[in-house]
Order: structure tokens, then C-alpha cells, then sequence
């Protein structure tokens, strides 16, 4: 336990010096402040104002920019420290290799949620300071969303990061994963749908794979229950799961695909050379 | 006591060690030598558990790979180049007793010191900003510091002015007798006080084995 708790916080001083990190915290801290001064808390979208409103522009821009950012962080991992060498050191140290990956996997999890927990907090409290409306149940579940959805790509990164060769390969897999789960939600997939006459429920089905729209059809359906602004989809959606499951299911989901993507990366990187 | 048996490891098609095959007793003071690509680091890395390999290692009666960390709590490694690692040397030395069993901050310095480093005056830098010398002494300091059972030097000398080479054969000089040491040289000349046997690599094979009190074997 001793070993683990060392890598994951020798993880964590070594991600928090990055200059990725300056920028990711500079970024997700910035879009809330963004959001204040450009007034959100005063507009209203489907009765929802105040902290909530701000929330919700803001989970809208975490589904765009939170995954690539994890992505381009993680990737470098275990591939970095092979091609530095710096694995060769480390692993020339009594450390296991369960303590080595998952130490680096759970530094990762916590730098990466610190910056997004912050600004969550900077916005209640702003919220709370102002007197203005906050809606916790919406909070609490958007934060398990984040928490969620990052596990999912930190299980992804790992993955890629355990089976590259090089960082450079890591980089474009990892770019060419986000930008394929981008193109696989389901403003796209319907046209797909319409120029190849295929079944609604079988696009939507596909799409419902994709964490990122499992991500996106949940932080709408959250202020939205009927789902009018994602069309068909969420005619299927609630029809085949109901509100109350899809919720949980989006919880559930991108959890349990970067687990078993972590572990099968674990597994790889095991079992291989390791330097 | 460590064995090496008809050890081979390829990378893809390309045979980089051949059935090589050897043993190391306590008190074994080793030169591996060769022309680059003579499998010199390979073979290292086997017997440090990073490899994946065909044939047999055991290091004190423990598989190489299997019980690589029980394994590695007896070895103390210096690698060829210091790796750009981002810790401050506090950091560095933190982690290291906090992975290691028996290791001390106290022995640390007193190694560091015999190698005619501060510790103390560069604890806030970062080890990748401190000179080739200064990376090699700390690297130096914390395999010594162990008191290791095996120490593996590749090419330890190599980012050392004259003055550093002659402290670290010094202070080499000085570890315990029982203590096996292994270490990889392009050149036999420079570590030849060092050691008391020599084994010769070329393109994977071990072509020659030398004691240094009995000639070859």
C-alpha cells in the first residue's frame, strides 16, 4: 500500500509541474469564470437559471474539450517513460507493477478531477455568495458524471499508452479515438441513417455505445426529461430505458468501459518487456 | 549466488542474446564487455526482470521476472544514461526509501558524500537540471545507499570526469566483499582494478570468460 500511495503521489507532484496541467486548469477554471462575467446566470434555458444555467453550459463544454485533454495527458504514461528510460529506472526499484500502473493511473484520476471539482466548488460558492438559485441534485450528479466520464478516458488513454510503441503513435491513436467518438453521436449517425435507410433504433443503439453520447444525451435529458432537444434519440432512449435508468446507466457505463480498458492495459503491460 | 541458463531473447526476427549461459558467485566482481550491440544491456535487463526472455534466470535463488520485486530489493542498478526523471532530488529520495526496505536518508548522504556530492545544497532541483556528473553520483549514492546484495552498473562511469571516475572506483572499492558486482564497459582497460572477471560479448554470444587470478575458464 506503501508503494502504491508513493507512486500516486510521485504522480501527482510530477502532473501538477507539467505545463499540460497550467493549461487544462487554466481552461476548465477559465470557462467558469468566462461563463459568469459573460452574464449566463442571468439567462434562462427551459427555466433553468442561476448556477444551474452556468452548469450546464459548462458540462456541455466538458464533453467537447475534457475528454482530448485526458487523452493527451495520459497517453504519454507508460510509452513516455519507456522511451525516456525513466521505466527502467523506476522499475529497477522493488515496485510492483500493479503499484506502478495503477499508481499512475489513480495520480492521474485525481489531478485530473482536482481542477474540474474546483470549479465546480467556485461556482456554488458564487452562487451561494449571490443569493442565486442552485439545484443540488443536478449538481451532485453532474459531478458523478465527470467523475465517471473521466475514469472512462483515463481507462483509454492507459490502454494506449500500454500498447504503443512509441509516443508519437500514442498521440495519433489517442486523437484519432476522440475524433471517432465525435463523429459517432447522433446529430451524425441519423444522417448516416437517413441516406442509408436504416432502422432508427439500431443507429441510436450504436451510438448509445459511444461514452461521449452516453455523456451528452445524459447531461441534457437531466434539465430536458422529455428530451425535445435531442430529437429522435431520445424518443428510443427513454422508451427502452425510461429517465431514472438512463441516468444511472451514463453513470454506470463509461465507468465500467475504462475499467475494463485500464485492466486489459494493465494486463498487456504486464505480461510484455517492460522497458 | 545467480544463474543464468541458456538464455535467449529476440526482438521480432532479430536474435539479440543467444543461449548464453552463466553464474555468479558472492563476491563476484564482473565485467561484461563488447562493441555496441553485443547484447551487454539485454542481458542486463533480463537479469533485472524488464525482458521477457527464453531459458532460466534465478538471482539468489528467485526468478528474475516472477519475484522481481523480492528480487530487486537485493539489487542496487545504475543505468547507462541518467533518465530525465522530473522529481526534485528530495522528491527522488522520499520515494525511494518509501519503495525500498532498509534504505536510509542518513546512508544516502554519507554515500553521496563519499562521492563528493552535496545532497543537502541541491535538494529543491529537479534531477533532470542537475549536470551528467551530479545525475550519475545521485543515481550512484541511492544504488550504494541499499547496501545491495548485486549491484548492476551499466557503463557507470560514462557521464564521470577523471577526477569523479577515481572517487567511484574508491568508493566501489569500498562496498562489501561478498557483495556481487556486475557492470558493462565498451572498455576492459578502465574497469580492469575493478573486477576479478571478465566475460567477453559479441552479437549476443558470450565468447570468452576470463578469471582475473586464474586465467580463462
Amino acid at each position: 500500500m506503501k508503494r502504491l500511495t508513493s507512486v500516486i503521489y510521485s504522480e501527482m507532484r510530477e502532473s501538477m509541474r507539467a505545463k499540460w496541467f497550467l493549461l487544462y486548469s487554466l481552461v476548465f477554471g477559465g470557462a467558469i469564470i468566462l461563463l459568469f462575467s459573460f452574464g449566463i446566470t442571468e439567462s434562462q434555458v427551459l427555466g433553468f437559471a442561476g448556477v444551474d444555467r452556468v452548469l450546464i453550459v459548462y458540462i456541455q463544454l466538458c464533453i467537447v474539450i475534457l475528454p482530448i485533454f485526458i487523452l493527451i495527458s495520459t497517453v504519454r504514461s507508460v510509452v513516455g517513460d519507456k522511451e525516456t528510460s525513466v521505466l527502467e529506472y523506476f522499475l529497477s526499484m522493488p515496485v510492483s507493477l500493479f503499484s506502478y500502473f495503477w499508481g499512475k493511473f489513480l495520480g492521474k484520476l485525481l489531478v485530473v478531477f482536482i481542477p474540474t471539482m474546483f470549479a465546480f466548488l467556485a461556482a456554488l460558492l458564487w452562487g451561494l455568495v449571490k443569493d442565486l438559485h442552485v439545484s443540488w441534485p443536478i449538481v451532485g450528479y453532474y459531478i458523478a458524471l465527470l467523475f465517471s466520464i473521466v475514469i472512462c478516458f483515463l481507462g483509454l488513454g492507459m490502454f494506449i499508452s500500454s500498447i504503443a510503441k512509441k509516443v508519437e503513435w500514442a498521440l495519433g491513436l489517442a486523437f484519432l479515438s476522440w475524433l471517432t467518438l465525435l463523429l459517432f453521436i447522433d446529430v451524425i449517425m441519423i444522417g448516416l441513417m437517413l441516406k442509408h435507410q436504416i432502422e432508427e433504433s439500431i443507429i441510436i443503439g450504436i451510438t448509445l455505445l459511444n461514452p461521449l453520447q452516453v455523456f451528452r444525451v445524459a447531461s441534457i435529458i437531466l434539465f430536458d426529461p422529455q428530451g425535445s432537444i435531442l430529437g429522435p434519440s431520445s424518443f428510443v432512449i427513454l422508451d427502452f430505458f425510461g429517465r431514472e435508468n438512463f441516468l444511472l446507466f451514463s453513470l454506470a457505463y463509461p465507468v465500467l468501459i475504462g475499467l475494463v480498458l485500464a485492466t486489459s492495459g494493465y494486463y498487456l503491460f504486464k505480461k510484455g518487456d517492460l522497458v | 549466488m545467480i544463474s543464468i541458463k541458456n538464455v535467449g531473447k529476440k526482438f521480432g526476427k532479430a536474435k539479440i542474446l543467444n543461449n548464453c549461459s552463466l553464474s555468479f558467485k558472492d563476491g563476484d566482481r564482473v565485467a561484461i564487455v563488447g562493441g555496441n550491440g553485443a547484447g551487454k544491456t539485454t542481458l542486463l535487463r533480463c537479469l533485472l526482470g524488464h525482458y521477457i526472455y527464453s531459458g532460466k534466470i534465478t538471482v539468489f535463488g528467485m526468478d528474475a521476472r516472477k519475484k522481481r520485486e523480492e528480487v530487486l530489493q537485493k539489487v542496487g542498478f545504475v543505468p547507462q544514461l541518467p533518465p530525465p526523471i522530473q522529481m526534485t532530488i528530495s522528491e527522488l529520495i522520499n520515494f525511494s526509501i518509501a519503495i525500498t526496505d532498509d534504505l536510509s536518508k542518513e546512508d544516502i548522504y554519507s554515500v553521496a558524500k563519499d562521492l563528493h556530492f552535496d545532497i543537502g545544497g541541491n535538494l529543491s532541483k529537479p534531477f533532470s537540471k542537475l549536470s551528467g556528473g551530479m545525475k550519475q553520483k545521485m543515481l550512484i549514492a541511492l544504488a550504494l545507499a541499499k547496501k545491495p546484495s548485486l549491484l548492476v552498473l551499466d557503463e557507470p562511469a560514462a557521464n564521470l570526469d577523471p577526477y569523479g571516475r577515481e572517487i567511484f572506483f574508491k568508493r566501489i572499492a569500498k562496498i562489501p566483499k561478498e557483495t556481487i558486482v556486475i557492470l558493462t564497459s565498451h572498455r576492459i582497460k578502465e574497469v580492469h582494478d575493478l573486477v576479478n572477471r571478465v566475460v567477453e560479448m559479441d552479437c549476443g554470444h558470450i565468447v570468452k570468460q576470463v578469471r582475473m587470478e586464474g586465467g580463462e575458464e
